[in-house]
């Protein structure tokens, strides 16, 4: 989001300064470099942010799992180890993929940026695709939270072995982890497809990569949320 | 209005002349609503928080009065329940939080830094208007059945409780965005947008004051987002992590929200300490007594206030050792507070004052701040927090930090560079009146709330026995004297700014760097980047033009 600013005064600089000579520098700051860190920074201490948001998540899972390993363990067999798995390679080539995209921005190769970026929306597509079917399949089997935890009246005829008293706990927590990640993952998308048409309109140069570069940054952060995810909520035992 | 800025040939709407006075560099209600000019948004947070502080204060006189007789007096308990719920949080998230940093914080800081404008404008802009957003929804939820959990919104009474909830905490949710890219942007501004020469040992203490405080903002405000979050689904799925009956726990809850919360004090309070010490050196005239000592402790503050949040749940059934560790981290919240009011004192000590009305209020801060403060020892203290948990002691002692030190400051500072903002004088012995009434009121009101919570008198309670009565009535009548000076204070400020002499570049006579530039500043701020030579409270070097004239090449310029 801080890219949007820094990057967007691109017009606002053109009458006064330095405007004519980097066109994309904005008027308060003196060179591109010092933009570029700035920017930067920013989203650094964004990330920040972000961290301490999912942080509240993680205290609630480390409290709750403290308290009822046993259940944690048993509930835990409902997930989708292989789905999950999947979706933690998918994510982590796709931060490769970002990570060659700001390289090729950095040489001011613009058709690989392109490609790398797209490559990196797909990766993002089919994570949701396959957080789609999970997601599904627990709506069916009624694995939901509270309330709407339906499981226990259904299991007999499922697969036999029966969900421990409050398994509908784990699922709480499943759910709004891997509901935020999944916000984190649409706002990730949104950052690159923003810094992928800057890219198509020729904004960007070797000079000035800045929302590549955040782009990518703030992506890294939706990968290592999930790194953390994975292991914790599908591989509890 | 809006079609003369967009018609206007060659000048894009957001490319103002940069020399021209900020307040007519472009023209028009559109120039204001799209500025990226971070005094305007300073300008524009400055009203909407004004009008927070008058609605947050409207309900604190329907508290006072309704609390004049015991018994109903003017409304039913269900009523009070949400005046009172809807003062705290309208003071908390709508004034209090953004009051000092988003506004004064916004057209100082980059100033006081000799930069054109924060790091990033547009994320500037996007904050006020997030802010705005997050009070709509706040203000929807109080036509919609209002909120009567209290500001604290505990569970498992806010789950439960049939009133406009789930709004509210959306409200809250979204302005914690906007406080949180409020920090961010100050925190990058303050690394990469100083002038040559302003190094960090010559930060003015508003500057540090404001680091700290952004620190905070950062982290601590993104787990209230998630606290909210969890609170909103749990009313809408029955989540059940904060139900005890579904097998989650209401104390986690309070864990989480003071997490924040405490914290948020010190977005509070650290601010008006900022504030206050550039008032002292102003009106001393003289050095800072300890600077870094001073900024060092803002930021002493920002990190012991993650460590404390323990202390609101003495009484929540915490462990025994959990209370131990909490009761004693919290003592140490005393060394910074201690160094900033003793390094302050020592300030005024020797120096050649001058008794302004935003100095009487830097003075009020001290001595209020010192009594809230010190109470809030009591209140760390385990033994005696049994006994005042949850009375009167406790609102009167965050009253008095909150009121008597941050509102002292927001004012002392709304006063102090009110003439840079507009560009007016005020009446100053009718400000004095006002400070007068105010000072008055507030001792009135919230010592006779002291005396009352340390004989037992429950904070929040509709009703009370015929023995409070005498304290009750106290306060209440010190609402209105406090009223009356609030009243006094918008009417100098008004009629400062329909009918107030021009002011000069340097009103005050301040050594500070935002004073070196017009009043009101010029669109870019500086006519040219400057070079910072010597510290802000450095009067021994400042030159007789520079203490008593501003840069007067500046000023011309906004003349013609």
């Amino acid at each position: 989001m801080s890219s949007a600013t820094t990057t967007e005064e691109t017009h606002a600089a053109g009458g006064h300064g330095h405007g004519s000579k980097y066109p994309f520098l904005a008027h308060h700051f003196d060179t591109p470099a010092h933009q570029f860190d700035s920017a930067k920074l920013g989203m650094w201490i964004f990330i920040a942010t972000e961290i301490l948001m999912f942080g509240g998540l993680f205290v609630a899972y480390g409290l709750f799992r403290g308290q009822e390993q046993e259940m944690f363990h048993q509930a835990h067999e409902r997930l989708d180890k292989i789905m999950g798995a999947v979706n933690t390679v998918v994510l982590l080539f796709s931060s490769l993929t970002a990570a060659l995209a700001v390289r090729q921005s950095q040489v001011g190769d613009r058709k690989g940026t392109t490609r790398w970026l797209i490559i990196t929306l797909l990766c993002a597509c089919i994570f949701l695709v396959v957080k789609f079917f999970e997601y599904q399949h627990k709506f069916h089997d009624g694995l939901l939270p509270g309330h709407y935890f339906t499981a226990h009246l259904a299991q007999h005829a499922h697969h036999g072995h029966v969900l421990p008293y409050r398994a509908h706990m784990f699922f709480a927590l499943y759910f709004m982890m891997t509901g935020l990640h999944g916000v984190h993952v649409l706002i990730g998308m949104g950052v690159l497809t923003w810094a992928l048409r800057r890219n198509l309109n020729g904004k960007i140069s070797k000079q000035y990569f800045t929302p590549i570069e955040i782009g990518a940054l703030y992506w890294h952060l939706v990968d290592l949320v999930w790194i953390y995810l994975f292991p914790l909520l599908y591989l509890v035992g | 209005m809006a079609t003369e800025a967009e018609i206007a040939p060659s000048h894009h709407h957001d490319e103002p002349d940069p020399n021209a006075n900020y307040l007519i560099a472009s023209k028009g209600v559109w120039s204001w609503l799209t500025t990226l000019d971070h005094k305007r948004i300073g300008v524009m947070y400055l009203i909407s928080v004004t009008l927070a502080f008058f609605m947050g204060g409207m309900f604190a006189l329907l508290i006072r009065l309704e609390l004049l007789t015991p018994g109903r007096t003017i409304m039913g308990a269900a009523t009070y329940n949400r005046v009172f719920t809807l003062h705290g949080a309208i003071m908390v998230f709508l004034f209090i939080i953004p009051s000092i940093p988003a506004a004064m914080g916004n057209f100082i800081l980059p100033i006081m830094l000799g930069a054109k404008d924060v790091a990033f404008p547009r994320l500037n802009l996007m904050s006020f208007y997030i802010y705005v957003i997050g009070a709509i929804f706040c203000l929807f939820s109080i036509v919609s059945g209002a909120v009567d959990t209290g500001w604290t919104f505990y569970t498992p009474y806010s789950t439960t409780s049939s009133s406009s909830v789930v709004s509210m905490t959306l409200g809250v949710f979204i302005l914690g965005f906007s406080s949180i890219l409020t920090g961010l942007n100050f925190i990058v501004t303050i690394h990469k947008l100083r002038a040559p020469g302003m190094h960090w040992r010559r930060l003015p203490l508003f500057v540090w004051g404001m680091y700290a405080t952004s620190v905070i903002q950062v982290l601590a405000t993104p787990v209230l987002a998630i606290t909210l979050a969890l609170l909103a689904m749990e009313k809408v799925l029955g989540l059940g992590i904060f139900d005890a009956s579904l097998g989650g726990d209401p104390v986690l809850f309070q864990h989480f929200f003071w997490f924040y919360s405490h914290p948020a004090v010190y977005i509070m309070i650290v601010p008006g300490m900022a504030i206050v010490s550039e008032l002292f050196a102003t009106f001393s005239r003289r050095a800072v007594f300890g600077y870094f000592a001073i900024a060092m402790s803002s930021l002493g503050l920002a990190l012991l206030g993650f460590l404390v949040w323990g202390h609101h749940m003495f009484t929540s059934g915490q462990s025994e050792f959990s209370t131990m560790v909490f009761s004693g981290l919290t003592m140490l919240v005393a060394i910074p507070s201690g160094v900033k009011v003793f390094n302050w004192t020592a300030t005024l000590y020797k120096g050649s004052i001058w008794l302004t009305t935003p100095m009487l209020y830097a003075l009020s801060f001290l001595v209020l701040f010192t009594i809230g403060g010190l109470t809030g020892l009591f209140l760390g203290t385990l033994s005696v927090d049994i006994h005042l948990h949850d009375t009167y002691f406790v609102v009167a002692h965050f009253h008095y930090v909150m009121m008597g030190g941050t509102v002292m400051g927001f004012l002392g500072g709304l006063l102090y560079w009110w003439p840079k903002i507009t560009g007016k004088l005020y009446n100053e012995p009718a400000a004095k009146v006002s400070w007068g009434f105010i000072f008055v009121g507030f001792n009135a009101v919230f010592i006779a709330q002291f005396i009352m919570g340390s004989r037992g008198m429950p904070r929040r309670y509709y009703d009370y026995v015929p023995e409070f009565r005498p304290y009750h009535a106290f306060s209440t009548y010190g609402s209105w004297v406090l009223a009356v000076g609030f009243f006094i204070l918008a009417g100098v400020l008004i009629q400062s700014l329909l009918k107030g002499a021009k002011s000069p570049p340097n009103p005050w006579g301040s050594a500070g760097f935002e004073w070196n530039t017009s009043s009101p500043p010029i669109y870019s701020n500086f006519a040219e980047t400057p070079v910072i030579t010597r510290g802000p409270y450095d009067y021994h070097e400042a030159t007789e033009e520079e203490l008593f004239d501003g840069f007067p090449e500046d000023f011309k310029k906004t003349e013609s």
